[in-house]
């Protein structure tokens, strides 16, 4: 969970400097501001439908999405920085949907929360929007119906990293680093564990 | 359980009862949809009959029929007599693509919104309703999307926002929908309530 998209690089944007009285850090201006939004992400929570039960687990005490500084809901767009859409939309609310994200303020970015919301889910009908993305464009794609917190949790850190890299393109973020992509790395940690055992 | 209910209608119209059947405790009866009014009207204020409760209205579509294609089905109860019967009504698409048939907004209240549902899924026009309006789409949905021969498939598209309100929005004329939601505690002079209405005691 909440696995970077990007590897560390080599050269940091970041550097901190230990060793005066009280140490200090240098980076970029950009990345201050990119560092200070992903912690204070304003919800506006349009919430139409089932998945709401889960959104309420998200925000209680158990999951607590204050850990991630997304806690604060405005109920008014012009307020906030991050549409939820949790639940189903259907043709006649599109509209609605793409009013408010026009009246929110930038920057602005918005979290598909499950199915019916990503791609309409099993509503295959002539009532429901088949995905969000038809209206407003999405940054993180939540599946599940209804996903559990644990992999709304994801999504939202997903979408704290990709706002710290700065990346505004409106789609889903890059793929995560799959540990099948290393699998040299595995291989040899493995014969490194058999090789301990075979000591022991 | 109804069966009297049954014998009750069959003396009254009858050649308007074409058919009747009971299943499960429930009993149906399948009328001239020409009498439906007056059969409903009949339900409601015959004493022995009493149906007092409008349960629910919809409709049918059955497109491998030869004739009677759509069906609108009526559920009635009666709190006092505590018994229950269903009506049908079997109809068939008219020239201007419609189903028609008389309204029982005028006999129960609560037949309004029903009645609006059933014409927006089905295209059955209530003739006489006082609002016959779209209920759940929009108005720009063109077909009615629980006929049989509605493509599954089919996606309209997207209407853009309305700056302007369509038509009435809540709230309704004070006598539609539910009223409790618009008792007021005002007792200003001037006759008027909260949202404008003329209080019934003033
Ligand atoms: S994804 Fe599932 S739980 Fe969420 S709104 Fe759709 S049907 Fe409901």
């Amino acid at each position: 969970m909440g696995e970077m998209t990007q590897p560390p690089t080599s050269s940091p944007r970041t550097l901190v400097f230990e060793g005066s009285e009280q140490g200090f850090a240098t980076t970029r201006f950009e990345d201050l501001l990119n560092w200070a939004r992903k912690y204070s992400l304003f919800q506006y929570p349009f919430v139409t439908a089932c998945c709401a039960m889960e959104f309420m687990a998200l925000a209680s005490p158990r999951f607590d999405m204050a850990r991630f500084g997304a806690e604060a809901p405005r109920f008014s767009p012009r307020q906030s920085d991050l549409l939820w859409v949790v639940g189903t939309i259907t043709q006649r609310q599109a509209p609605i949907l793409k009013r408010v994200y026009d009246q929110m303020a930038d920057p602005k970015y918005v979290l598909a929360f499950g199915t019916c919301a990503s791609c309409g889910g099993f509503y295959d009908n002539y009532t429901t929007l088949a995905g969000i993305d038809k209206v407003v464009p999405v940054d993180v794609y939540v599946p599940g119906c209804p996903p559990r917190p644990e992999g709304v949790i994801d999504g939202l850190l997903l979408l704290q990293d990709k706002i710290a890299r700065g990346d505004r393109t409106a789609r889903i973020v890059k793929p995560r680093q799959d540990p099948i992509d290393k699998v040299e790395q595995l291989v040899a940690l493995r014969t490194a564990n058999q090789d301990d055992l075979g000591q022991a | 359980m109804s069966q009297r209910v049954l014998d009750i209608l069959s003396t009254r119209f009858e050649g308007a009862i074409l058919q009747t059947h009971g299943q499960f405790g429930d009993d149906t009866a399948i009328v001239d949809p020409a009498q439906w009014k007056a059969i409903a009207q009949f339900l409601r204020d015959d004493s022995r009959l009493a149906m007092d409760h409008f349960i629910d209205l919809t409709a049918v579509h059955y497109p491998d029929r030869e004739e009677g294609r759509f069906e609108v089905v009526l559920h009635l109860r009666s709190f006092d007599k505590a018994h229950r019967i269903r009506l049908k009504a079997r109809l068939d698409l008219q020239d201007d693509g419609h189903v028609h048939i008389d309204t029982l907004a005028d006999v129960w209240a609560g037949a309004n919104w029903f009645e609006r549902e059933c014409f927006d899924m089905f295209g059955v026009v209530f003739e006489g309703h006082p609002d016959l309006r779209r209920i759940l789409m929009y108005e720009e949905f063109e077909g009615y999307p629980l006929r049989k021969d509605y493509p599954a498939d089919r996606i309209q598209p997207l209407v853009p926002f309305r700056e302007e309100a369509q038509g009435k929005l809540p709230p309704f004329d004070r006598h539609e929908g539910m009223p409790f939601g618009r008792q007021t505690h005002d007792h200003r002079p001037g006759g008027r309530n909260l949202l404008g209405f003329e209080r019934e005691d003033a």
